[in-house]
């Protein structure tokens, strides 16, 4: 049911874990079915992600979407970043079954939502 | 690698005397059973020794036996079939919560049609009362429908209490056996049941063939339109082989029941054991009242299909209520019928065993699941820490 790049990612998920004092923290809790997801960053000056990590509680599709956004964002701009779409999540681990594409919305939103977070606690600072 | 199947409630393997019975009604004893010649009659002869059969690991007599596609088509006829039958003295049918969904989708169809459905709660262990029952039943109930153990918790239902309460009041009393052939007595008098579903791939048989048995006197109307077989409750040319292999497999099913049943307990127990001792776990289900083979366990903060896919890649076939292994994305029917919250729902796996199971599986099923739970454990944002 799976590709072999989603079941990779699956066993050997890629940055786990928290960044203690994150730049910012995005937490999604997916309202189809119950799976939570929550993303950390750390950022630079130059809005670049230095450090990104996750921590999931969901399905394989859930924890491999985690894992590859991760990969795929670190090193990139916010500005980039936030340009990710679930749809090139999806493309990125060969696919997803049909009744699992929502679990890549799940990494996407949690990712914008750190970024939203990194950006109000900046904004804040500056104020 | 190793391969260990405990997803027997799911389906069984098919018991190698099951295959040697059937072979000759797929090759050369082909004749259809309604033709009046020879070959005709050689295969209607194996499908009367199939119902006899079944009729004897029931305690029925062979014409009360109507041979199916399986369980979801015997829980069918008779669902649709009693409510057709009897609408003009009632419309009121009685099921529970925890029913497979070939009963309450039945029902619902039926309550489409303006049938009126009392579903029944349970409580936290999957049991269904007597008492709500009774006090359930009205002047306009036809039907009650309750399973005699539940295919997601294993938990055994009072069937026989309600039957009683059931044919005090005259009315008709369906159970889904499915689950319990070969592994609980099933007795349609003890049970006091008019109706009762079986399936025979549950129990070491062929897919895709079952049993409805319908007690003398059972009104039931007709719904699909044909020839003549199975009291045209079944019209179509019979499905000799797997007629043939339903008779072999519910024979050896209650053959030495007890032995069997004691090897799988004594697994069953020491899988459970083992597994409940990994922290944060919970058995779901009732403690005692419970199908021999079934461990339904839930372990907190993991998700049910993450589990099973780290299982799968050491062999090991298990299954789970998570609403993410469902397709529709909704936790277990049953798990939240016993009030469990969605999360506990989420780390549910059922592991179900058959006789084919053996002691060092489950060795080998102990000596994997502490290491899968911890990894997924420690990827999970909702685990408080340390052990
Ligand atoms: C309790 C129960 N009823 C009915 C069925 C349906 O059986 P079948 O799919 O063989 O028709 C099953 C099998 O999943 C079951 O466990
Ligand atoms: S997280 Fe539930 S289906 Fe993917």
């Amino acid at each position: 049911m799976y590709s072999e790049k989603v079941m990779d990612h699956f066993m050997n998920p890629r940055n786990v874990g928290e960044i203690e004092n994150a730049d910012g923290i995005g937490e999604v809790g997916n309202m189809k079915c119950g799976d939570i997801m929550r993303i950390y960053l750390k950022v630079s000056d130059q809005e670049v992600i230095e450090d990104i990590k996750f921590r999931t509680f969901g399905c394989g599709a859930a924890i491999a979407t985690s894992s590859a956004i991760t990969e795929m964002v670190k090193g990139k701009t916010l500005a980039e970043a936030w340009e990710i779409s679930n749809k090139q999540v999806a493309e990125e681990l060969g696919g997803l079954p049909e009744s699992k594409m929502h679990c890549s919305n799940l990494a996407a939103d949690a990712l914008k939502r750190a970024i939203e977070d990194y950006r109000s606690r900046k904004a804040q600072q500056e104020a | 690698m190793q391969k260990v199947y405990l997803d027997n409630a799911a389906t069984t393997r098919m018991h190698d005397e099951v295959l040697a019975a059937m072979q000759p009604y797929l090759t050369n004893v082909y004749g259809n059973p309604s033709s009046i010649h020879s070959f005709g009659r050689e295969a209607r002869k194996a499908v009367e020794e199939a119902r006899e059969k079944t009729a004897a690991a029931l305690g029925g007599e062979p014409r009360e036996i109507i041979f199916t596609s399986g369980a979801t088509e015997a829980n069918n006829v008779a669902i649709r079939g009693v409510a057709r039958a009897l609408q003009q003295k009632g419309r009121h049918i009685i099921t529970t919560a925890v029913e497979h969904h070939a009963v309450l989708d039945a029902c619902k169809a039926l309550e489409a049609e303006g049938f009126k459905v009392t579903v029944l709660p349970v409580d936290a262990y999957g049991m269904v009362s007597p008492r709500d029952v009774a006090d359930a039943i009205t002047d306009e109930t036809i039907l009650v429908s309750v399973m005699l153990a539940n295919n997601e918790v294993g938990t055994v239902m009072p069937v026989a209490e309600i039957g009683k309460i059931c044919r005090e009041r005259g009315v008709v009393f369906h159970t889904d056996a499915v689950q319990a052939i070969g592994v609980l007595p099933v007795n349609v008098d003890d049970l006091q049941v008019d109706l009762l579903s079986l399936s025979a791939h549950k129990f070491h048989g062929p897919k895709g063939v079952g049993a409805l048995y319908v007690r003398k006197g059972t009104k039931l109307k007709v719904f699909s339109f044909g020839g003549a077989q199975e009291r045209k409750l079944r019209p179509g040319t019979e499905n000799v082989a797997g007629i043939v292999g339903l008779g072999k497999a519910i024979e050896l099913a209650v053959t030495d029941m007890e032995a069997k049943v004691s090897r799988i307990k004594a697994m069953r127990d020491k899988l459970m054991t083992g597994l409940l001792s990994i922290p944060h776990t919970r058995l779901n289900g009732h403690p005692e009242k419970r199908l021999p083979g079934y461990v339904n366990i839930s372990f907190q903060y993991v998700e049910g299909e993450s589990m099973i896919l780290s299982l799968d890649l050491k062999g090991i076939a298990v299954s789970s209520g998570s609403a993410c292994t469902s397709g529709s994305l909704d936790p277990s029917h049953v798990l939240m019928a016993m009030g469990l919250d969605h999360q506990t729902a989420h780390g549910s796996l059922r592991l179900t065993l058959s006789a084919y199971n053996t002691e060092e599986e489950i060795d080998y099923v102990l000596s994997v699941m502490p290491e899968i739970v911890a990894r997924l454990r420690a990827m999970s944002p909702v685990y408080p820490g340390k052990d």
